[in-house]
């Protein structure tokens, strides 16, 4: 049995030292909003914030979060950053955008006004199939309104 | 009345004939530009849920009791499976279930590629399944790979006959011409890494079946499905509300659905199928390699006298030959053209359609072509294309529904005027130029497609058909097509998609398809449903329908009166007005196709070989634009896979195996935002006259289409260097280089 401080909320949650964060939020307490897409560190489809900084929960192990708390994009719905996303169409097929959104606000918290090649820096890790990434640079940008 | 008449239907560039029933007459078009809703950009309605998280992808189903399976695939390029022992696997924890061949018939003893699905089964959960594939007792025969599709096709192993294709006189044009050029281009397998991987959940209820699937098709699955496991369509549900990118690669049921169908029906329990990312990148279809051998005749103001090409597609076990050929078939006037196209059998991955399959491939051998033409005439390149334009269909001399592509030209000449001013920005080792393309695809759908609207006594409409939303921003579009036809502002649409028990028949999201292929069919009942609207606020208010529209919201008079909509449908308290609608024919006798041009700008380190894209303008004829927000998404990210393809992307093989080395997204190099540059997009947006009632075509194909030339165009214009294999890799960016030096010393 481990405790978990997930989104400002304590949870109680089984796992064998083999099971990762992104399992235990999206199979045990049902955090789907967090999506894998490769599974083994090489995407981002999976950030979240571990203390404010960003981690890949899929190849982070659950014994290794300890007291560390976690903030899925369900802990960032009201972030307006979200709102920065739709309006500058940053989403196409979605899958990567929750785990973009989770690195912009890392980014956006230490860095307000990112400079271009910092918002390149901070979110290369961040890959988006569908190819939304000049939209995302827009939305880093104006997210402020 | 329901006329039934014979249309003819495009896919892909595939055409085939088809029985279409018609029952409305055609609406009056829309005037050209921005209308109330459509022609204006909109966020999307379904924004929100994606961005936090809430939209539910197959990837996020949880249905209870579901297992979860894992499939054994052949690690060899080609093997046989001598000896299959399940006993093992089947004592591990969790295990419910196991099939081999025999039991499913998409699980194979010869395995023609890596990644061939040869056994299966279902856990509890899907470590549990993994652990016990391990436990798997198998046996294996290694064969012999077979790689090279030169290869291939001198031991006749081709996946179908030679496609071949001529019209004129290429002898005669070739000895016409004062300049004839030719050269060989390659292009790499590349593949789709949707971000959402195949996957599908199945579930029996007695006899009916319910997939939830990650799909572009839902009644083709349906039909699929259906068929394979002898049930009727009906006894089949397909679900997908939110899909995580498709690429082309995700029409077809795939192997997974039909082994989650197959273990849910042994163990009476929903089973998910998933592939992992290593997977989907063995065993999800891919762009296949091409080897393309060209050649052109000119005359020296330009005239094309003859095309003549040899294409040969490294198809794989399995698949389908893309026609890679038609860029050369189609783009120019040329009187005298002869093509083969030829599928070499392998043991590799099966392709599948990716994103214009064919033309991306054909259009970068073509449009090389032309440069490399250009530069031994001492032609302008947009000039040469300019001369060469075709006013007709040059394959069947049918006439253009609309063809603006010498339009598109004349907007992409100040991105071309560019030239000198960057060319003068070189400096060091890093060399700038300038190099265009152009384009030419499919994209005008077609009919059967059906739409229902519904407005309740509120006021609100919502759009009811069971097409999917694949990232493409159809929902959004639909809306507001729907939105405009009511006069309704896009706040009070909803439109409900992704369930084949939810709604009508709907068309392929594949092709460029999805809105000119459904837009006219919302368009229609939202029409319908307006009809009605109008029919009662007349009897109501006691007024001649003639004199009444709809706009902003409420039912307008002529002569300035106005009532609020929810006035009009309150008066039927729980009754619902329901429009139905559908998609008409394609214009008779004619050709519906997009064209474009793209302007790619370019700087190349010619110490180290490396390659940047500084920017691209990107100007295309679609139509009429529905939402400018969602199309220039959609070039975007055509221009971003099309720079992957270019520059990075490429599915490699270890020589002596044939076992892929690039499985993992760290191998596989995906463009990232580091690699985006200034992209500059122009959509004419004129609706084409003899296209539906709308006049839109589709654009997720065309703009990944010309990239690749114009970027390897850019490079010449840069460095005088002719890059003909893509991925341009820093040794054959080297090689062009070195090609060019000694050209300039033999000089
Ligand atoms: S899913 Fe975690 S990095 Fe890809
Ligand atoms: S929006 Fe589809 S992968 Fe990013």
């Amino acid at each position: 049995m481990t405790e978990l401080l997930v989104n400002g909320g304590r949870h109680e949650v089984h796992g064998s030292v083999l099971t990762t964060l992104a399992e235990v939020l999206r199979g045990h307490l049902g955090l789907t909003g967090t999506k894998v897409a490769c599974g083994e560190g090489h995407c981002g489809a999976c950030t979240v914030l571990l203390d404010g900084a960003p981690a890949l929960a899929c190849i982070t192990l659950l014994e290794a979060v300890g007291e560390r708390e976690v903030t899925t994009i369900e802990g960032l719905r009201d972030h307006p950053l979200v709102d920065a996303f739709v309006r500058a169409d940053a989403v196409q097929c979605g899958f990567c955008t929750p785990g973009q959104i989770v690195s912009a606000a890392a980014l956006v918290r230490e860095t307000p006004a990112p400079t271009r090649e910092q918002v390149r820096h901070a979110m290369a890790g961040n890959l988006c199939r569908c190819g939304t990434y000049p939209k995302i640079e827009e939305a880093i940008s104006t997210w402020q309104g | 009345m329901a006329r039934l008449i014979r249309t003819e239907k495009e896919v892909e560039g595939r055409y085939t004939e088809q029985w279409i029933v018609v029952e409305e007459d055609p609406l009056d078009r829309w005037p050209e530009g921005p209308l109330e809703v459509v022609g204006r950009p909109a966020a999307r309605v379904d924004g929100l849920q994606r961005a936090r998280g809430e939209a539910r992808y197959t990837a996020d189903l949880a249905l209870p009791g579901m297992l979860h399976a894992a499939v054994l695939r052949s690690p060899h390029a080609h093997a046989r499976v001598r000896r299959l022992d399940f006993a093992p696997a089947l004592e591990a924890p969790g295990v419910r279930a196991a099939v081999g061949p025999g039991d499913c018939d998409v699980l194979v003893e010869e395995a023609g590629y890596q990644g061939a699905p040869v056994a299966a089964l279902a856990a509890d959960t899907f470590s549990e399944a993994q652990a016990a594939l391990a436990r798997v007792g198998v046996e294996w025969e290694v064969l012999e790979p077979l790689l090279d599709p030169d290869e291939a096709v001198s031991r006749g192993e081709l996946i179908e006959e030679a496609s071949r294709y001529e019209r004129g006189d290429v002898e005669r044009g070739l000895a016409e011409a004062d300049v004839v050029v030719e050269a060989e281009y390659r292009t790499a397998t590349v593949l789709h890494n949707a971000l959402e991987t195949h996957q599908a959940v199945c579930e029996w209820e007695g006899d009916e079946l319910t997939v939830y699937i990650s799909t572009q098709w839902i009644w083709g699955v349906r039909k699929d499905v259906a068929k394979r496991l002898g049930l009727p369509p009906d006894k089949v549900r397909v679900v997908c509300e939110y899909m995580g990118g498709g690429f082309g690669a995700k029409i077809d049921p795939g192997d997974h659905t039909y082994l989650a169908a197959e273990l849910a029906r042994r163990t009476g329990r929903p089973v998910r199928c998933a592939l992992t990312r290593r997977e989907e990148n063995l065993a999800s279809g891919n762009r296949h390699a091409t080897v393309q051998r060209l050649r052109a005749g000119a005359k020296a103001d330009g005239t094309l006298t003859a095309l003549e090409g040899e294409f040969t597609m490294a198809v794989g076990w399995d698949g389908f030959v893309s026609s890679t050929a038609g860029p050369m078939k189609m783009l120019y006037g040329c009187e005298n053209v002869r093509t083969v196209e030829l599928g070499a059998k392998l043991t590799t991955g099966p392709n599948d359609a990716f994103r214009a399959p064919g033309f991306v491939e054909g259009t970068f051998g073509l449009e090389r072509l032309l440069d490399e033409l250009a530069a031994k005439l001492e032609l302008d390149p947009l000039e040469l294309r300019r001369r060469n334009g075709a006013d007709a269909d040059p394959v069947d001399g049918r006439p253009f529904s609309a063809k603006n592509l010498a339009e598109c030209y004349r907007r992409a000449e100040p991105h071309w005027a560019r030239r000198g001013e960057v060319r003068a920005r070189s400096e060091g080792p890093w060399r700038r130029g300038v190099g265009l393309a152009s384009q030419v695809w499919y994209g005008g759908g077609g009919p059967p497609s059906y739409a229902w609207v519904r407005v309740g006594s509120d006021g609100r409409a919502t759009v009811l058909t069971a097409m999917q939303d694949i990232g493409t921003g159809t929902r959004t579009a639909m809306a507001q097509i729907a939105a405009e036809e009511l006069g309704l502002p896009l706040e009070r649409l909803s439109v409900s998609l992704g369930d084949s028990s939810r709604g009508p028949y709907a068309a392929i999201s594949a092709g460029s398809s999805t809105t000119p292929s459904m837009g006219p069919a919302v368009r229609a009942a939202a029409a319908d449903a307006a009809r009605q609207i109008v029919e009662i606020a007349a009897q109501r208010f006691e007024v001649e329908e003639r004199v009444l529209s709809l706009r902003g919201g409420r039912v307008v008079s002529e002569d300035g009166k106005s009532w609020a909509l929810e006035d009009v449908t309150g008066l039927l308290e729980d009754g619902q007005i329901l429009g139905k609608g559908s998609r008409g024919p394609n214009p008779a006798g004619m050709r519906v196709l997009t064209f474009g041009v793209q302007v790619a700008e370019v700087a190349v380190d010619v110490e180290t070989g490396e390659v940047r894209v500084e920017r691209i303008a990107a100007i295309h004829d679609v139509g009429r634009v529905v939402n400018p927000l969602g199309a220039s998404s959609q070039v975007e990210g055509g221009i971003i896979q099309g720079i992957g393809h270019t520059l990075s992307e490429q599915r490699l093989l270890d020589p002596g195996s044939g076992r892929a080395l690039t499985v993992t997204l760290d191998a596989y190099k995906l463009p990232t935002i580091a690699d985006v540059p200034e992209i500059v997009t122009e959509l004419l947006d004129v609706p084409d006259g003899h296209l539906t009632s709308l006049g839109s075509k589709g654009l997720g194909e065309p703009p990944i289409i010309p990239t690749a030339a114009a970027i390897a165009n850019a490079i010449r214009d840069a460095t005088g260097a002719d890059v003909r294999s893509l991925p341009i890799t820093r040794e054959e960016m080297l090689r062009a280089l070195r090609e060019a030096r000694e050209r300039a010393y033999a000089l």
